[in-house]
């Protein structure tokens, strides 16, 4: 898609939200003078604040280079009034539809790699189906409690994790060579071309048992535990690991976004605004990507993570 | 560059037989979404829950939630396929549907390279997102 069609579609995008929510609250004014109040505000504002955060949110994750969900969950349940119930089902296909809308283009340029994908997807998915169904028989505040812990560890994650562009694989082990998980990429900037396999599969494939079931529980999409898994356990190249995590994103939340949709934990008055403010704002953060500091950024996503986490432990201890 | 490795860095038939389907569903999943949404959001068909009054259950537990809004859960939304809101569902169910569609098409593929462990992991993949979605896995708080 060339620039101005994409410029296009961004102002058509913004118009269609523009006018979904200003007629319906026009109108809904009009017909009743004392309009259903939320938390001290009128029905649509909720819903409006939210379309406006996850925008800001879109542009953060791309310049922290984390995923829409690890973001939402926690920001979006610590300080709006919806149920941490469809804040993780919403959560869920926010980070889905990243993933769907990235995968096809990862895939076609040899960047995600499908047959790293097929095993670890399986136990991922398979896992978060689990960590979804523990996630919702669980107490509120005990998964507000998890999920406050969960982003603090994220945050210490994000700052002592080292990746690595080319990991030092010396010999593919016996798993991965009988399901030949390897390949070849070629670096666009430097034409190189580089030839990748993986090591210590079954080490790797375990740690996406504790993946899945997180993702799953907490609604948050799991990209900031399958990179360093991928890229440091597995020996993936850091391209191949960051690649493949966005795609495999796309089948893990599926099958725990099966589960809180069946169980009724979608309301589209929030879907839809947090998936089009996530999806804008990651287009406008692609933009500013070449004139801002990515690392200040981080630091500042981090800040935000720690904060949004101590609030979700508060909300859970009941303070 | 030579042939062995023009070969190598060839996205293969089953990968992009997947990207494929996955791209088609994505867009198909988003526009409906976008469209059912205008729907719903310019009152063009009546929803179940008043615009108005949804501020009500946000807040709630999905359990008090479909208790007190009477709501089925699972596929029930099939039968409110005629209110504004429930149409929603359509575009999020093609969403989270469209990766089954993507693993029942490759499937062939790798039969026909002999493949029998992916085969065999592709369609364990088909069961449990399809479990998954089928509403048979239940859980309540």
């Amino acid at each position: 898609m060339n620039a101005d069609k994409r410029y296009w579609t961004f102002g058509v995008v913004c118009l269609f939200l523009i006018f979904s929510f200003v007629y319906p609250a026009y109108a809904e004014g009009v017909a009743h003078t004392s309009a259903e109040v939320a938390n001290g505000h009128a029905w649509w504002f909720w819903p409006l604040l939210l379309l406006v955060v996850t925008f800001a949110m879109g542009i953060f994750a791309v310049l922290g280079g984390v995923g829409g969900g690890v973001l939402f969950v926690p920001i979006i349940s610590g300080f709006f009034p919806f149920h941490l119930d469809f804040v993780r089902g919403t959560g869920l296909l926010v980070a889905l539809s990243g993933a769907l809308a990235a995968g096809p283009g990862l895939l076609k340029l040899n960047l995600a790699s499908l047959r790293l994908a097929i095993p670890v997807a399986l136990i991922a998915s398979t896992f978060a189906i689990i960590g979804a169904m523990i996630g919702l028989a669980l107490p509120t505040n005990i998964v507000q409690i998890c999920l406050g812990a969960t982003i603090i560890g994220i945050c210490f994650l994000m700052v002592l994790a080292k990746k690595s562009e080319h990991p030092d694989v010396p010999k593919a082990d016996r798993l991965s060579s009988v399901l030949r998980i390897y390949g070849v990429y070629q670096e666009i900037s430097t034409r190189q071309v580089v030839d990748w396999k993986i090591h210590r599969t079954p080490l790797g494939l375990c740690l996406f048992i504790v993946i899945g079931i997180m993702a799953g529980m907490f609604g948050l999409g799991a990209g900031w535990a399958n990179v360093p898994v991928l890229n440091l356990v597995m020996g993936a190249p850091l391209k191949i690991s960051v690649a493949t995590s966005k795609f495999l994103l796309s089948i893990t939340d599926t099958s725990a976004a099966w589960i809180y949709i069946n169980k009724g934990c979608v309301i589209p008055m929030m879907v839809v605004p947090s998936l089009v403010g996530i999806m804008l704002g990651s287009f406008v953060g692609v933009r500013l990507l070449v004139i801002t500091k990515p690392t200040v950024i981080r630091w500042l996503v981090i800040a935000m993570l720690a904060f949004s986490g101590i609030r979700a432990l508060l909300k859970g201890f009941g303070i | 560059m030579s042939g062995n490795l023009e070969n190598a860095l060839k996205v293969g038939p089953e990968q992009a037989r997947y990207a494929s389907i996955l791209e088609k569903g994505m867009y198909l999943g988003l526009v409906l979404l976008l469209l059912t949404f205008l729907v719903y959001a310019l009152g063009v068909i009546k929803p179940y829950i008043p615009i108005g009054e949804i501020s009500r259950y946000w807040g709630l537990n999905v359990h008090d939630y479909l208790q007190q809004a009477n709501i089925e859960d699972g596929w029930g939304w099939l039968r409110m396929l005629r209110y504004g809101d429930f149409l929603n569902f359509i575009g999020i169910t093609v969403l989270a549907g469209v990766s089954i569609i993507c693993y029942l098409a490759i499937v062939p593929l790798l039969f026909k390279n002999n493949d029998k462990i992916y085969v065999v992991l592709a369609l364990l993949e088909v069961v449990a997102l399809s479990l998954a979605a089928s509403g048979i896995l239940t859980v309540g708080h």
